[in-house]
């Protein structure tokens, strides 16, 4: 079980002048289960790769296998699909449009057909899972707090119980305690759950901290896909494409370059710190 | 020399009502907030979502007006009718998403949109829309159109849409959410070379916390009321209370305190990774001569 993409090519406008070469050859595989981080600068295709996944674009020419079928079959049931792969838009808060949070969470499980007791069992269930507070179950969602509305529209498309869950910055515009609660939340449904996680995001540090794959995206193409230390341990070609390593991998090579014996290759704080007491101690 | 900003008894609350418009309670966004920002300061603004620093902020260019207390904008009482044209003026604002400030078809004309509409002769405006331009690097792409720029290039340009106005003070609204790490490394540049070079006032809201290290001054707010002052230093050496508070420090920062927990005797306060590097250098060299 999983997802496979096949040569994937997505040109916009073609046949006209505009055209523009979106998605260039991408050929990948997620298997069931994995905690993936997809980061490039703005407009490198990641979004655009993303709707790919559920169906919302439609590749020019290539194949995507879900689960071994073709999504592209004539016969295939795209509907059942874009149940399977959640696809959690950045903003999400703004499609929030029922009077209270929990009518708002029932709403899609309902046009999926289920009967209204199963659609309110399944909504309470992914309310549970994002960890909103019982209380503000039947409150206006427009009355929450930034973090708060954020989660509730989480568990809309949780309440789809999709196997596939992909989040479109997530946390862009949350503080900091707000953008470590989603994470957290998001990575224990990923140990619980099984589901398989894709996590867009302009933030290495948050990236770093959580994911066990990165596929890098730059001008339509991947660039890298490996562990997080291997890809961060790229950090000068990395820059040049816009982005970043996080800071302490900065440190890390600093560090090392002024003669300390140290794993340059940490890329969360945890392993950093305990890095550098070794070194230390040598 | 006077402040630039005055705020005192600073309060504003909303009514919150239910379906039927009955009133449910009120809510107090900003709690008695007494601000004093001298020109040329760089002040940066944390605080969790919800903490009252987006309210406060819309006052400083009269888009919301106290229900107690009184804002001056340059001496200018903000609750003035006469004085609100003055006041955004002096004061300008810049907000999260730059798709939803830039209006123009060509860079050029949207930073000349404003000095346009308080009737600046056309060869003055041309000549502030080329110095606005080049303060925020962006003079090259005047002909270019704002669609077709990057999220860090839309936001530079909002800005100098902002500096043709020739304000004295600027907020900026967490203007780098929704950027990549290179966008948000431009506009921060940008926004510093304003107050460096052009002496402009500058009010930052942000959550990040590295773009901070560099004002003369960070306010913590919490339930709108100021909870915490001082010099960047001052407070991100207090890691535990800015938890507590919702917020961060920055990563090196953060980096020192886990290697202080682990019993490394390193100074409170270190902010950058320059900073941290040289501190652990020092013990490391001292270890060295200690054991050869």
């Amino acid at each position: 079980m999983s997802i496979i993409l096949d040569h994937i090519n997505y040109i916009y406008g073609a046949d006209t002048p505009m055209a523009v070469h979106a998605l260039k050859d991408i050929c990948l595989k997620i298997p069931d289960g994995q905690f993936v981080g997809i980061i490039g600068h703005t407009g490198s295709g990641k979004s655009t790769l993303m709707q790919h996944l559920n169906g919302l674009e439609r590749a020019t020419s290539g194949h995507i296998y879900y689960n071994g079928e073709d999504i592209y079959d004539d016969d295939y049931d795209m509907k059942k699909l874009r149940s399977r792969v959640g696809l959690v838009f950045q903003y999400p808060e703004h499609q929030l449009f029922e009077i209270d949070v929990f009518t708002d969470v029932c709403f899609g499980p309902k046009n999926l057909g289920l009967s209204r007791k199963e659609a309110e069992l399944r909504a309470y269930d992914a309310l549970r899972k994002v960890g909103l507070p019982d209380e503000l179950f039947y409150q206006s969602p427009f009355e929450l707090s930034g973090g708060q509305k954020r989660r509730v529209a989480i568990a809309g498309v949780l309440a789809m119980k999709p196997d596939v869950l992909i989040l479109d910055e997530p946390t862009a515009g949350l503080d900091p305690k707000g953008r470590d609660e989603i994470l957290q939340q998001v990575k224990k449904l990923q140990q619980e759950t099984g589901m398989t996680i894709l996590l867009v995001s302009h933030s290495m540090e948050d990236v770093a901290e959580y994911v066990e794959r990165i596929i890098v995206m730059n001008q339509g193409s991947v660039l890298y896909d490996d562990t997080p230390r291997n890809v961060f341990a790229r950090y000068k070609e990395l820059e040049e494409i816009g982005l970043a390593a996080p800071q302490v991998t900065y440190i890390l090579h600093e560090l090392k370059k002024n003669g300390l014996d140290v794993d340059a290759a940490a890329t969360t704080i945890g392993e950093a710190a305990e890095g550098i007491m070794q070194a230390l101690r040598k | 020399m006077p402040n630039i900003i005055k705020t005192r008894n600073l309060t504003y609350e909303y009514i919150r009502r239910d379906e039927e418009g009955n009133v449910e309670g009120i809510t107090t966004a900003v709690d008695h907030v007494s601000l004093d920002i001298r020109p040329g300061e760089f002040i940066a603004i944390l605080g969790h979502n919800g903490s009252g620093k987006s309210t406060l902020a819309k006052h400083i260019n009269a888009i919301l007006n106290p229900t107690e207390g009184t804002v001056w904008v340059d001496g200018k009482d903000t609750s003035d009718e006469e004085a609100i044209w003055d006041i955004r003026q002096t004061a300008g604002m810049v907000f999260q998403n730059p798709d939803n400030q830039i209006i123009g078809q060509v860079v050029e004309e949207d930073v000349g949109f404003g000095p346009e509409n308080i009737g600046v002769p056309t060869k003055e405006i041309w000549e502030r829309v080329e110095e606005s331009l080049r303060a925020v690097r962006m003079y090259a792409y005047r002909k270019h159109s704002p669609n077709k720029l990057s999220g860090g290039q839309k936001q530079r340009v909002s800005i100098a849409g902002v500096l043709a106005m020739h304000p004295k003070c600027i907020i900026l609204d967490e203007p780098t959410a929704m950027l990549d790490p290179n966008g948000r490394k431009e506009v921060i540049r940008a926004v510093r070379a304003l107050n460096d070079v052009e002496q402009i006032t500058v009010i930052l809201i942000t959550h990040y916390m590295e773009e901070t290290i560099h004002a003369n001054r960070v306010l913590v707010m919490n339930e709108g009321k100021i909870a915490m002052e001082g010099t960047p230093r001052e407070i991100f050496s207090q890691v535990e209370r800015l938890k507590e508070l919702r917020l961060d420090v920055p990563q090196a920062t953060l980096l020192a305190h886990e290697l202080r927990g682990r019993g490394l005797e390193l100074p409170a306060g270190i902010l950058t990774a320059q900073e941290l590097v040289d501190e652990i250098g020092k013990i490391s060299r001292k270890g060295n001569r200690i054991c050869p």
